[in-house]
C-alpha cells in the first residue's frame, strides 16, 4: 500500500514563558516540547487515531502536520514529498490535499456566512477559479448525506450533527487527499456520534482518502481506526493495529485509558486501574520514563531510564520497561 | 432519617419566547431516596438543565413554573419565599457544576470563596478557614493551608472539580446536586473523582442527583436512572432495570448507540435518526413516536401514561402493557 | 488490513530532555518583578523621548529664541547675554545632553521674567492641580460606579434608562461648558459654592469646598463614562457562571453584586481611569482659567501669553512625568486586583 503520510522524528517546540530573570539563573527550561520524537505514517485509504488526554501533544501534532504551527526538527513526508523545508508557496499546492477539521467546525466560522458561502470559501481562499459555486456546494452536501436547502441556512440554525457534516463537507471542498478530523465527535450526544463516524467511514470507502482522527475517546476509535496511537506527554507510548491495540494492551497508561471508559453496564466487571495524580506540566518532565509518577506498576527502574522501544508483535509498538502480561483487563 | 429527600411531583416549565411557550418540562417526576446516588441521564435539550434550576430555585427569569411541586426534606420548595428557598440553598442543597475553568471566581482565592460560602455558619474567619481547609484536605488536595490563598487559575481543572465537591459538602447538605461534574474532565481523572465521589457520600450521608450524558459514568455511580427525553422522563428504575431491561425504545436506542457498549468493530455505527421534537408546537401523542422505530397508531394520538414495569420500574410507552399507576 | 508501516514508534536517539528542576513558586515573584523592570524601561523611554520632543519645541517655533523671548525691541548685548544664560550659543547636541542632564537633575532651567527656579515655580502650584485632578477622578468613582452597578443590576428598569440618557448627555458635553454653566448656576444664580481661587492655605475643609466646582466640570464627562462601561462589564460578570455558583449558595444579592462580581467588572475601568488622567489633566487647564486657581494649567497658560518657554517646558514635563506614572500605576491596580494578569506578566 502506497504510503500517504510518513512522519518521522518530529518535534514541536514552544518557547516557555518564564521570566528571563529565571532563565538567567537557568532554573526553568526556555522551551517546551509539546510533540517530542515522533514517527508514523498513514498508509492510502488508512484511518488513524492519536489518543490522548489534555496536554498530551495530540492536537499540537495535528496542527504541525497541517501546518498551523512550526516545526522544530523531523521530516514530513507527504505523498513522496518532503514538506518540511519548502517555501510556503510550495507548501500551499500540498496543503490542499491536506484538511483539517475543526473541533467545533461551525463554532469556529463566522456566523454571518450561510453553508454555502461556508463551503465555498475554500475555494476562494486557494484561489480556484471556475467552480460553479452553487452545484459544487450541492455536491458536497450530498457528499456528507445533507439536502442541499441547507445551503441557505446559517451556522446557528444547524443541529450539532448537521454541522458536524457541514464541517467535515467544508473540509472536504478541494477534495483533499487526507483529512484530519480534531476530536470529531467531542461534544455531540451519543446518538449523533455514530452519525458522523459512519460518515467517515463512508469517506474513506467512496473517496479512498486517508484519515486521521485524533480524540480522547477511546470507545469511538475501535469502529473508526485501522492504526492507533496513545500518547502522553507528546511521545508516543503504544502504537499498532487498532484490533490488537485493544485485545492485547500491554502499556499501564494503555490499560488505564482502556479501564477508565466505563461500559454502560453496572455489572461489568473490569479491573480498574486507578492512575495517581494528574498529568504533570510539560515544564517539569519526570525522569526515566515519565509516566513512572501515575503508573500504578512503577518499579525503581522506571524512575532512571527512558524505557526502550519495543515491537511485541507484528506492527505494535510499545515503550514500557514492564509491559502489562496479556489479557490483564480479562483476568 | 428515611425516606426521599427530594421529590419532584408533576412539575411543569415552561419558558416565553419570540415564538410562543416553550414547554420545557411536562410532568416529571423524580424522587431522591436518603443515602441514594439517583442519576439523570439524557441528550442536550431534554431538560435537565432546566430541572436542575428548577430544583435550586435559580430558574431564568422568562420561565414559569406551570404545575407541580418539588419537595426537599417534605418542604415544597414552590410554596416558599424566594427568601426561604434561598437560605436552603448552599445549606440543605449544594450542586456542583460542570465546567471547572468558569466555576469559581477567577479574582478571589480559594480560601475567601470557601469561606464566603459558610456565610450562614456564624463562625469567625480563622475557624471558617480551619473548615475549609480541612475540606480541601478530605477531597485529597494537598498541603491545603497554604492553596486557600491561590486563585483558580492557578489550580488544573480536576483539582477545581475537587474544590467544588469540597465547597459544596461543607455545609453537610442532605442532597448534593452534581451537574456532569466530570464531563469537561480527562477520563482517567473522571474515574477518580467518581470514587471519590462515591466515598464522601458515604462519610457525609448524603444523596446525589447525578446529571450526566455519559450512560457509562450512570451506569458506575447511580442507585437509581430516571431517563429523560425532550422535556419528559420517559423511563425510570434502578440501575439495573435500566441498563439490562430497558423498556422504552428510547433507553433501549441510547444503550445501543453508546460505541463504549458495542465490543465488536463495526462498520457501520447504530444512530437515532430525526430531531427533538418542537416544544413549542407540540405535536399530540409520545414525544418520541416521530424517530421511534416501534411507533404504532396511539403513539401518535394519545399521550403513554406512566406504565409499571416491575417494582420501581416504570416506562412512559404505548407498548408497555401492564396497569398504568399514578404519578 | 493495511500492510505494516515500519517502525511506527521511535522515541528519537537522545533520552528527552533529562530532569528538569521544578519552577516554584519564586516565578510569580519574579515575573512581577520583571514586569516592574519592563515597566520602568518604558517610563523612561517614553519620558526621554518626551524631552526631546520639548527641547525641539524651541526650535520648531520660528524665529530667533531669544528675540521671541525678549521681543524685537531687545538690544544685541541683552540678547546676547540671554542666548548665554539660556545656553544657546552651544552645539545642538551638547545643548540637548544639557537639557537631559540638568532635567535628570532636577533643573528645569530658569523663569525668564523672574529668574526663578522653574522646578521650584511648578512645584509650588502643582499640588493644586493634583487635587484638582484627584478630586475630578472622585466624581467618576464615587458617583458612576455606584450608577453603573445600580443600572446593571435594575436591568432595563426606569433609573437604568434614566441613567443611559444621563450618561450620554454627560459625555457629550464639554467639560469647558460645564465649567461656565456650574460657574453661573452654583456661584452666581445659587451661591452654595465659591466662583473663584482656591481656598485658605492650611484650610482643607475650605480648599475641598472650593474644589467642588472645578472638579465636578472636569469630571461629569467621566461619571457617564464609567457608568456606561461599569454596566457593561457587570452586566457581562453577572451572566459569567461563577456567579451561578454564588447564588447557588445562597450568598446575598448585595454579597454577589459587591464582593463577588464588582471586583472583576471594575477591572477593565481601572485602564480607562487611568487614561482619563490625561483628559482630567488638559481639563484642569480649563477649569483653573475658568475658577482662577493656581496651578499647572494656569501655569502654562499664562507662561504662553508671557512667552516664557522654560517654564511652559518645564511644567509641561513634570505633567508628562505625572501621566507616565499613573499609567504604570493603573497596570499595577490591575495586576493588584486581577490575579491572572499578575500571573501572566
Amino acid at each position: 500500500m502506497a504510503e500517504m503520510l510518513t512522519v518521522e522524528n518530529l518535534r514541536v517546540r514552544f518557547r516557555a514563558r518564564t521570566p528571563w530573570l529565571a532563565r538567567l539563573k537557568r532554573t526553568s527550561p526556555s522551551f517546551i516540547e509539546a510533540v517530542c520524537g515522533v514517527s508514523f505514517g498513514i498508509g492510502e485509504g488508512e484511518t488513524y487515531a492519536l489518543v490522548g488526554e489534555s496536554g498530551s501533544g495530540k492536537t499540537t501534532l495535528a496542527f504541525a502536520l497541517t501546518g498551523l504551527v512550526k516545526v522544530d526538527s523531523g521530516s514530513i513526508r507527504f505523498r513522496g514529498e518532503e514538506l518540511r523545508g519548502l517555501s510556503d508557496r510550495a507548501l500551499k499546492t500540498h496543503r490542499r490535499h491536506m484538511a483539517l477539521m475543526f473541533q467545533d467546525p461551525v463554532g469556529s466560522l463566522s456566523p454571518r456566512l450561510s453553508v454555502q458561502s461556508l463551503l465555498t470559501e475554500p475555494f476562494k481562499i486557494h484561489g480556484v477559479e471556475g467552480v460553479d459555486r452553487d452545484s459544487e456546494a450541492r455536491r458536497l452536501l450530498s457528499v456528507v448525506g445533507l439536502s442541499s436547502d441547507i445551503a441557505a441556512r446559517y451556522p446557528h440554525q444547524l443541529s450539532g450533527g448537521q454541522a458536524r457534516r457541514v464541517g467535515v463537507a467544508r473540509a472536504l471542498a478541494l477534495s483533499p487527499k487526507l483529512l484530519v478530523a480534531d476530536e470529531p465527535t467531542a461534544g455531540l450526544d451519543v446518538s449523533v456520534q455514530g452519525e458522523v463516524l459512519n460518515l467517515l467511514g463512508g469517506l474513506k470507502k467512496q473517496l479512498g482518502i486517508s484519515i486521521l482522527i485524533i480524540t480522547h475517546n477511546l470507545s469511538i476509535v475501535r469502529h473508526v481506526a485501522d492504526r492507533m496511537a496513545i500518547m502522553y506527554l507528546g511521545r508516543f507510548v503504544e502504537e499498532g493495529p487498532t484490533e490488537a491495540v485493544f485485545a492485547n494492551p500491554r502499556h499501564p497508561y494503555t490499560l488505564a485509558l482502556l479501564s477508565a471508559t466505563p461500559e454502560p453496564d453496572p455489572d461489568a466487571v473490569l479491573k480498574e486501574i486507578e492512575l495517581h495524580g494528574e498529568v504533570p506540566s510539560l515544564l517539569e518532565r519526570p525522569t526515566g520514563c515519565e509516566f513512572h509518577p501515575r503508573c500504578p506498576f512503577a518499579r525503581p527502574r522506571c524512575r532512571q531510564l527512558p524505557p526502550p522501544i519495543t515491537q511485541v508483535n507484528e506492527g505494535h509498538w510499545l515503550s514500557c520497561h514492564y509491559p502489562v502480561e496479556e489479557g490483564y483487563l480479562a483476568a | 432519617m428515611s425516606g426521599n429527600v427530594l421529590e419532584v411531583r408533576d412539575l411543569s416549565v415552561g419558558y416565553s419566547s419570540p415564538r410562543g411557550r416553550v414547554r420545557a418540562l411536562r410532568n416529571v417526576s423524580l424522587r431522591v431516596p436518603a443515602d441514594e446516588i439517583v442519576g439523570i441521564v439524557g441528550e442536550s435539550g431534554c431538560g435537565k438543565s432546566t430541572l436542575l434550576a428548577a430544583i435550586i430555585g435559580l430558574l431564568d427569569n422568562n420561565a414559569t413554573i406551570e404545575g407541580g411541586a418539588i419537595k426537599l426534606e417534605g418542604r415544597d420548595l414552590l410554596r416558599l419565599s424566594p427568601r426561604e428557598v434561598r437560605a436552603l440553598r448552599g445549606d440543605r442543597v449544594s450542586i456542583i457544576f460542570q465546567n471547572p475553568m468558569t466555576t469559581l471566581n477567577p479574582v478571589l482565592s480559594i480560601g475567601t470563596q470557601m469561606c464566603d460560602y459558610q456565610h450562614r455558619l456564624g463562625l469567625s474567619r480563622t475557624e471558617k478557614r480551619r473548615r475549609a481547609a480541612e475540606m480541601l484536605t478530605r477531597v485529597g488536595i494537598p498541603d491545603a493551608e497554604h492553596r486557600l490563598d491561590q486563585y483558580p487559575h492557578q489550580f488544573s481543572g480536576g483539582m477545581i472539580q475537587r474544590i467544588s465537591i469540597a465547597m459544596a459538602l461543607q455545609s453537610e447538605p442532605r442532597l448534593l446536586i452534581a451537574d456532569e461534574p466530570t464531563t469537561a474532565l480527562d477520563a482517567t481523572l473522571e474515574i477518580q473523582i467518581l470514587h471519590q465521589l462515591r466515598e464522601l457520600r458515604r462519610s457525609f450521608r448524603c444523596s446525589i442527583l447525578f446529571v450526566s450524558h455519559h450512560l457509562g459514568i450512570i451506569s458506575e455511580i447511580c442507585d437509581e436512572v430516571s431517563v429523560m427525553y425532550a422535556g419528559e422522563v420517559v423511563e425510570q428504575g434502578n440501575v439495573r432495570d435500566i441498563f439490562h431491561d430497558a423498556r422504552h425504545p428510547y433507553t433501549q436506542k441510547l444503550l445501543e448507540c453508546d460505541p463504549a457498549r458495542i465490543k465488536r468493530k463495526t462498520e457501520h455505527l447504530p444512530t437515532i435518526p430525526g430531531d427533538i421534537p418542537d416544544l413549542v408546537e407540540l405535536a399530540p401523542g409520545c414525544v418520541f413516536a416521530d424517530r421511534c422505530e416501534r411507533a404504532f397508531s396511539p403513539c401518535r394520538v394519545e399521550i403513554p401514561v406512566r406504565r409499571r414495569v416491575s417494582d420501581g420500574h416504570y416506562a412512559c410507552c404505548h407498548l408497555e402493557t401492564e396497569t398504568a399507576v399514578d404519578g | 488490513m493495511p500492510a505494516p508501516l515500519g517502525p511506527g514508534l521511535r522515541l528519537g536517539g537522545e533520552s528527552g530532555i533529562g530532569p528538569q528542576p521544578g519552577v516554584g513558586p519564586g516565578r510569580v515573584g519574579a515575573l512581577v518583578l520583571q514586569y516592574s523592570i519592563k515597566r520602568l524601561l518604558l517610563a523612561t523611554v517614553i519620558i526621554s523621548f518626551a524631552i526631546t520632543i520639548l527641547f525641539c519645541m524651541i526650535f520648531l517655533v520660528p524665529g530667533d529664541p531669544a528675540v521671541i523671548a525678549l521681543g524685537p525691541r531687545a538690544s544685541a548685548e541683552i540678547k546676547e547675554a540671554f542666548r548665554a544664560r539660556m545656553g544657546l550659543d552651544q552645539p545642538l547636541p551638547i545643548q540637548l545632553i544639557r537639557f537631559f542632564v540638568n532635567t535628570l537633575q532636577g533643573d528645569l532651567g530658569e523663569d525668564v521674567w523672574s529668574r526663578r527656579s522653574v522646578t521650584v515655580i511648578v512645584f509650588e502650584v502643582l499640588p493644586h492641580t493634583l487635587a484638582l485632578v484627584f478630586m475630578g477622578l472622585a466624581w467618576p468613582i464615587l458617583v458612576g460606579v455606584p450608577m453603573g452597578c445600580y443600572a446593571a443590576v435594575h436591568r432595563n428598569g426606569i433609573v437604568d434608562k434614566i441613567a443611559g440618557v444621563v450618561s450620554v448627555s454627560f459625555i457629550a458635553i464639554p467639560s469647558f461648558v460645564i465649567a461656565i454653566y456650574a460657574l453661573l448656576l452654583f456661584a452666581v444664580e445659587l451661591q452654595w459654592f465659591p466662583a473663584i481661587g482656591a481656598g485658605e492655605s492650611g484650610n482643607i475643609l475650605s480648599r475641598l469646598y472650593y474644589l467642588v466646582l472645578p472638579s465636578f466640570a472636569i469630571g461629569l464627562g467621566w461619571v457617564g463614562y464609567l457608568a456606561r462601561l461599569v454596566r457593561a462589564s457587570m452586566l457581562e460578570v453577572l451572566g459569567e457562571d461563577y456567579i451561578r455558583t454564588a447564588r447557588a449558595y445562597g450568598l446575598p444579592e448585595r454579597a454577589i453584586v459587591f464582593r463577588h462580581a464588582l471586583k472583576v467588572a471594575i477591572i477593565p475601568t481601572v485602564a480607562l481611569l487611568g487614561i482619563s488622567l490625561g483628559s482630567l489633566l488638559s481639563g484642569a487647564v480649563f477649569a483653573e482659567i475658568v475658577f482662577a486657581r493656581p496651578g499647572v494649567g494656569k501655569l502654562i497658560f499664562d507662561s504662553v501669553m508671557n512667552r516664557n518657554y522654560p517654564v511652559v517646558m518645564g511644567a509641561v514635563l513634570v505633567t508628562t512625568v505625572f501621566l507616565v506614572v499613573s499609567t504604570v500605576i493603573a497596570d499595577l491596580i490591575n495586576a493588584v486586583l486581577d490575579p491572572r494578569i499578575r500571573d501572566s506578566l
